[in-house]
């Protein structure tokens, strides 16, 4: 069945990005310094840019991850919802372009306070602001790598993305060639995978760990990349669910909603595990080169680094145990918005801690930033389901997923 | 309805029936012990029985016969503790994480996994113990009342931790494991005829009946389990990073480890899996269940989760870089460069490239590839922990305390003993325990068991007939009845529904092909057998049995076919109708 999007979803949608465009001009009108005033405006500005960036980017590679571990794993359930998922990583090519517009801007801003590691004061011995500890990673952290890199990122992730979908579609006009074209995808998601393994954590070090400079964990990538995945599955489970709501994936039963809540309940679970892994091994050695970075957080964020912990730890653990309320639309749908919001505040609270640190505030330029965002990630979405079949054709676990009961 | 796509690979190969499979997972428990055993149980024995020695040994002198000094106080202890703990991962992330995943795969080598996992940990958990040197005193590190003096567990400590991670591990590994033997152990009393065997499977299988409600509370049971099991599958692992972890010590304290020792401790664990599975499928002859594609998916984890120790091993030397802590960065310069470089680039070669070569299907489809491969890694794994231990506390903050480590041969001795005394309980496990999860695999026959999936099954999964012809060829080698039995064409086509009513025809063709073919003209007179009488005699008349002859053939089997035709109640076998046959027949040639 063919989807198409609604009259009632195209203007909530243009609502969203209008209200949001009207408040961030309001925030930013707002966040003028006035005479002989301290101006981080600059910052602030391009802080929420890189947190909305990169939060969406990260969602539709999750995506892009899920079904590339479908296919490696030769996963036949999740045939019904595919579409649905190519819809979700189908946003990688609008949030690739506006990260890159914020790291653009950075780069000529010189990392505007946020990337202290492009301030060339910062780096060269003599300079201004010149910090030793961060010089020292200059052959890793410098603008030219870092552009080099970046674009190694995107370009991949990119003509994975656009194979995948490539492939999808074509399989549908193609039933001799179906087995065949499923064999390729097979082999492309391993091989998706491998790639994925080390930039998910090399992007995020770029990306979001060189915020704080001095600071270094491990751990961080497998951390941030669980939560986006985590984020990923919800926004699978609500628009399977909302596109059920209005009738469409008639196919699509009971246990797949099922199957889509427990991998929700999992990321979640598989998020606290790192968080706590992360958290109790820097807490419980107390070295200060590595506490600083919870330090400046529980200081200037405590309610909200915590409050987010506790939302996306306890709420998906306590409320979606039992078997029912991994079937049960309205739970799920409930859930999943709360921590999607909490897994929006983790990188909110990520990226602010290390750039705005006591600075940061939480007004109308975040509420109207991250509507824009939300509103055009709905909208791309959205129109990507319109695009294709909602149930591909001939792929040979279509049946198994078609008779999948649990 | 479950539906499996014809492009998956059948996992039960060749045509098997449910008989048959119950056949070939007990026939090894019933029969007896090939020779091969008692010579693999003997040398496990005694190497076990040396470790043994070094360990009363360790607990009469002293920890001190170790080769541990002041510096370097873990070693081999810890290394053989870790490595241990890490091999018993495979069992219980095969039996649940798999099971919640839906991977059918699982149930060939679930059982035997479990097993080893058991296993593995009983000989983890024995390094601990003689480490604390004064083992008599070992109830201490419980937080009893504290009447012993000043002492009190500390909590704080990660090593305690480790104590009730370790125990809860055990103990719900144990249950998963005996949970699932249950039913397997009700179709071996069922089978067995000695008296004493039957009493001990009988009190094993807790009265289990196969009613439609027992495995209802079965699958529910599992299901539980599994996932309580899961969370242990990471918590054990993640909790003895942090006996590394917690400290400042550089090359020990870094966040990844936690899910990086778990992702090790499935590598080495699957690892082991592979090295006792490619054995014992040769030796029990579990070919048609164990198979290239088992093997195959049990590489690609090995591929994976080596990968993932990989891109941990380099992630960690990067950040010792990139944080400039150049004790960290130092940490790893030795490691790589300094007296112990050998061990570190044994783990490097053994755990990040030979894991990579199974991206050629080839390699990972070839089972001596495959064994090797299995060896390798659990060398390397072994390394890793040494690498992890020994060399980053053997050149600590202070230079004028460095110092090496060099095993005694109470160190070897005792490593050596737990893979003996590891061997003696598998053995002994192979011997007396049904090694297959036979009744869950009888769950997927039909969905992938290969003659069904091809539509090729030439008689359906349950048949008398197909039982009758399993227990011919299993007890007998008569040429005769091989050619009888080959020729025989049973019922064709894949009929559906178990056979409880009258028998087909195709099973009077089985005994008549046993017994051979006679007609009315050659008649002798049946009633001259004790216990015949002329009501029988014309039932076996109507079935084709004439002759004196055609009874003198019968064996257990066609006694058993008999029963399910006339109502004998076993009166055959009891008078021994075909010696009586014989004994007639013998007179009149005289």
């Amino acid at each position: 069945m063919e989807f198409q999007v609604s009259n009632k979803a195209k203007m909530l949608t243009t609502v969203l990005m209008v209200v949001g465009v009207v408040f961030t001009a309001l925030g930013v009108f707002m966040a003028m310094p006035g005479e002989g005033q301290e101006s981080h405006l600059g910052q602030k500005f391009l802080a929420n840019l890189l947190v909305n960036s990169f939060f969406y980017f990260a969602i539709g590679i999750s995506a892009l991850f899920f079904m590339a571990l479908q296919y490696a794993t030769e996963t036949g359930w999740f045939v019904s919802v595919k579409r649905v998922i190519e819809a979700i990583a189908g946003f990688l090519p609008y949030g690739m372009g506006l990260l890159l517009i914020t790291f653009l801007t950075l780069s000529f801003m010189s990392g505007a306070h946020i990337y202290q590691w492009m301030d060339s004061e910062v780096m060269q011995e003599g300079g201004s602001h010149y910090d030793e500890l961060a010089a020292g990673k200059g052959a890793y952290l410098n603008i030219t790598f870092f552009w080099i890199r970046t674009v190694i990122y995107m370009a991949v992730y990119y003509l994975f993305m656009r194979g995948f979908r490539q492939r999808s579609l074509e399989q549908d006009n193609n039933p001799e060639g179906a087995v065949g074209i499923h064999f390729t995808n097979y082999k492309k998601g391993a091989l998706f995978l491998v790639f994925f393994a080390v930039f998910s954590s090399t992007s995020t070090w770029d990306w979001i760990m060189s915020i704080d400079v001095h600071w270094f964990s491990t751990l961080f990538g497998w951390y941030v990349f669980a939560g986006a995945w985590c984020s990923a599955m919800t926004v699978m489970v609500i628009t399977v669910l909302y596109l059920k709501k209005l009738g469409y994936l008639p196919k699509v039963n009971e246990s797949h909603i099922h199957d889509l809540g427990k991998w929700t309940f999992a990321t979640s679970f598989l998020w606290s595990y790192m968080w706590f892994s992360q958290y109790m091994l820097i807490w419980y050695a107390n070295i200060p080169e590595e506490t600083t970075y919870y330090l400046m957080r529980i200081e200037h964020f405590k309610g909200i680094y915590f409050g987010m912990f506790f939302i996306n730890f306890a709420f998906p653990m306590l409320i979606l145990m039992s078997r029912d309320a991994k079937r049960h639309a309205g739970i799920l749908t409930f859930v999943g918005l709360i921590i999607l919001a909490g897994h929006w505040t983790d990188v909110w609270v990520m990226v602010m801690g290390g750039s705005m640190g006591p600075t940061a505030s939480f007004g109308t330029l975040e509420i109207g930033m991250a509507l824009v965002f939300l509103g055009l990630f709905v909208k791309v979405v959205l129109s990507n389901l319109a695009k294709a079949p909602l149930t591909p054709k001939y792929h040979p676990y279509l049946d198994e997923s078609l008779h999948h009961e649990i | 309805m479950h539906k499996e796509s014809a492009i998956r690979e059948p996992l039960i190969l060749g045509h098997k029936t449910y008989h048959q499979i119950t056949e070939d997972v007990c026939k090894p428990i019933e029969d007896k012990a090939p020779r091969m055993w008692y010579i693999l149980f003997s040398i496990a024995a005694i190497l076990g029985l040396y470790g043994v020695g070094c360990i009363l040994y360790l607990l009469g002198t002293g920890i001190g016969t170790w080769g541990l000094n002041k510096t370097v106080g873990w070693a081999w202890d810890i290394t053989n503790f870790v490595w241990w703990v890490g091999i018993g991962h495979a069992g219980t992330l095969i039996s649940a994480v798999l099971l919640l995943f839906r991977q059918k795969w699982r149930m060939a080598i679930n059982r035997s996994a479990e097993a080893m996992t058991i296993f593995a940990v009983f000989m983890a958990g024995l390094f601990p113990l003689i480490h604390m040197g004064r083992i008599w005193v070992a109830y201490w590190v419980l937080p009893l009342p504290n009447q012993f003096g000043s002492l009190w567990v500390n909590f704080n400590s990660p090593l305690l931790w480790d104590v009730f991670a370790i125990s809860t591990y055990l103990s719900v590994s144990l249950v998963f494991w005996y949970i699932g033997l249950i039913p397997d152990f009700a179709t071996i009393r069922d089978r067995v005829k000695k008296p004493v065997p039957k009493k001990m499977y009988s009190m094993l299988s807790f009265g289990w009946s196969g009613r439609a409600k027992h495995w209802n509370r079965f699958e529910l049971v599992s299901l539980v389990l599994a996932g309580v099991a899961t969370p242990l599958v990471f918590s054990v692992h993640s909790i003895v990073s942090f006996d590394f972890a917690t400290s400042v010590i550089p090359g020990w304290h870094t966040t990844i480890f936690p899910p990086y020792f778990v992702a090790g401790a499935v590598f080495s664990g699957f690892a082991m899996v592979q090295t006792l599975m490619l054995v014992m499928r040769k030796a029990m002859r579990l070919e048609a269940y164990i198979h290239t594609k088992h093997v195959e998916y049990m590489n690609i984890v090995i591929m994976v989760t080596g990968s993932i120790v990989g891109t941990a091993y380099i992630t960690e030397l990067f950040i010792s870089w990139y944080s400039g802590v150049e004790y960290e960065a130092y940490a790893f310069i030795n490691r790589a460069t300094g007296p112990y470089w050998w061990a570190y680039w044994a783990m490097m070669t053994c755990n990040v490239i030979s894991p990579q070569l199974m991206w050629f299907k080839k390699l990972r489809r070839s089972l001596l590839f495959t064994f090797i491969i299995s060896i390798v890694v659990n060398i390397g794994m072994w390394f890793e922990r040494f690498v992890i231990i020994v060399t980053s506390v053997h050149r600590d903050y202070l230079p004028s305390s460095w110092s090496m480590f060099y095993p005694t041969h109470i160190d070897i001795g005792i490593f050596i003993g737990t893979i003996g005394l590891f061997f003696v309980f598998f053995l002994l496990f192979a011997r007396f325990f049904p090694v297959l999860a036979l009744n869950e695999v009888k769950t997927i026959l039909k969905s992938s068991g290969e003659s069904f999936k091809n539509d090729e099954a030439h008689s359906p999964a349950y048949s008398l007939a197909d039982q009758h012809l399993a227990f011919k060829v299993s007890h007998d080698h008569n040429d005769d009845y091989a050619h009888g039995h080959t020729t025989t064409q049973v019922e064709t086509g894949p009929a559906v529904e178990p056979m409880t009513e009258a028998p087909a025809d195709g099973n009077i063709e089985i005994l008549l092909s046993a017994v051979g073919k006679a007609n009315a003209d050659d008649k002798d007179d049946l009633k001259l057998l004790n216990g015949l009488g002329p009501a029988i005699e014309t039932k076996l008349n109507n079935i084709g049995i004439f002759t004196l002859a055609q009874i003198a053939k019968m064996t257990k089997a066609e006694y058993d076919l008999l029963d399910e035709f006339i109502d004998l109640r076993g009166r055959a076998e009891k008078d021994d109708w075909a010696g009586q046959a014989n004994d007639l027949l013998n007179n009149n040639e005289k």
